[in-house]
């Protein structure tokens, strides 16, 4: 016989953790969104290449740097992860132990599948000149993009561990408010690259 | 018998003891998830395919911000329940984001930074 867990009495009537992340939530939206102010104030501002896209600088042509096809697909790739992420919430919310571990474990793989492609980004536009002292583009793009895929790193190694204790049996239905934390955690960091993918990269100076 | 049990009024079961402790409502199914999850990556389609669009150039840009808006709006009452939990969440969020975009105005305004 299970027994429901004691509701928890608060000031505020809610669960401090929630009200916790939904404020620290509130904070990385003051980060990202001064880190993408920055990107949006120096754009176009380079005096040297590379550029994100076509561009002459001084008499000299330099090609874009950006690869459309290649980010979409990264784009694509977090989004689905989001949709992952939930199946796995409501997995756990109905006691769906081994759907929780799928959808877990599909997650994280898209999570690094993205960080991955991020490192061959940054590794590619380094290979053509762009380092983070290059020029204004360099600086701000790699602090906006770096931070964001560290954010994302930071995910994928909350999920590995929620991965673990739902393998040793530390996951169960009463505990679901965990996964729902780090999926708020998990869909917020996607609703950064939504914002960062249209103004960073399909938005041309 | 309890009072309760005589009137046939069922208490809580676990997992909605739970959803009420963390000031939330009931959650969509995994149905629903899909189906939003689907609309997202059709949206990011049209996103990429305008892109390359040259007849539509000029509208470019207000075109994918509107668009870019509508998944960030979907991913967050959806997915992040905004739709369906305690209000005082969605208030956190639109607090950090009113914050942001009065700072970014006014930075970007007298600066002279722009999204184009």
């Amino acid at each position: 016989m299970s027994h429901a867990p004691a509701a928890l009495e608060t000031s505020t009537g809610l669960d401090n953790r929630k009200l916790l992340m939904w404020l620290f939530l509130a904070s990385e939206c003051l980060l990202f969104g001064s880190l993408i102010g920055a990107y949006l104030l120096y754009r176009g501002q380079s005096v040297t290449g590379p550029c994100p896209s076509d561009c002459v600088i001084d008499g000299v042509a330099y090609e874009g740097l950006f690869d459309i096809p290649f980010t979409s697909v990264s784009a694509f790739v977090l989004l689905m992860s989001s949709v992952t992420m939930v199946l796995a919430l409501a997995a756990i919310q109905r006691g769906d132990q081994r759907g929780l571990r799928v959808w877990l474990l599909g997650t994280a793989f898209l999570g690094l599948l993205f960080v991955s492609g991020q490192a061959f980004e940054f590794t590619e536009f380094n290979r053509e000149g762009l380092s983070l002292s290059s020029n204004l583009f360099g600086t701000t793009f790699y602090v906006l993009t770096g931070f964001h895929g560290a954010h994302v790193t930071v995910g994928v190694l909350i999920l590995l561990s929620l991965l673990v204790m739902a393998f040793r049996g530390r996951l169960t239905q009463a505990q679901s408010l965990n996964v729902e934390l780090a999926g708020l955690y998990w869909h917020f960091v996607d609703v950064v690259w939504i914002v960062i993918f249209t103004l960073v990269y399909l938005i041309e100076p | 018998m309890t009072l309760a049990d005589s009137r046939g009024i069922k208490g809580p079961t676990e997992r909605e003891a739970t959803a009420e402790q963390a000031g939330e409502g009931t959650h969509p199914g995994p149905l629903e998830y899909v189906k939003i999850g689907l609309i997202l990556a059709v949206i990011t389609a049209v996103e990429v395919g305008i892109y390359y669009i040259e007849a539509i150039e000029d509208a470019l840009v207000p075109i994918l911000i509107v668009l870019s808006a509508l998944k960030f709006t979907l991913v967050v009452m959806w997915f992040m329940h905004l739709k369906f939990d305690n209000r005082v969440f969605s208030w956190l969020l639109v607090g950090g984001l009113a914050l942001i975009s009065v700072l970014l105005v006014v930075v970007l305004g007298t600066l002279g930074g722009g999204l184009v």
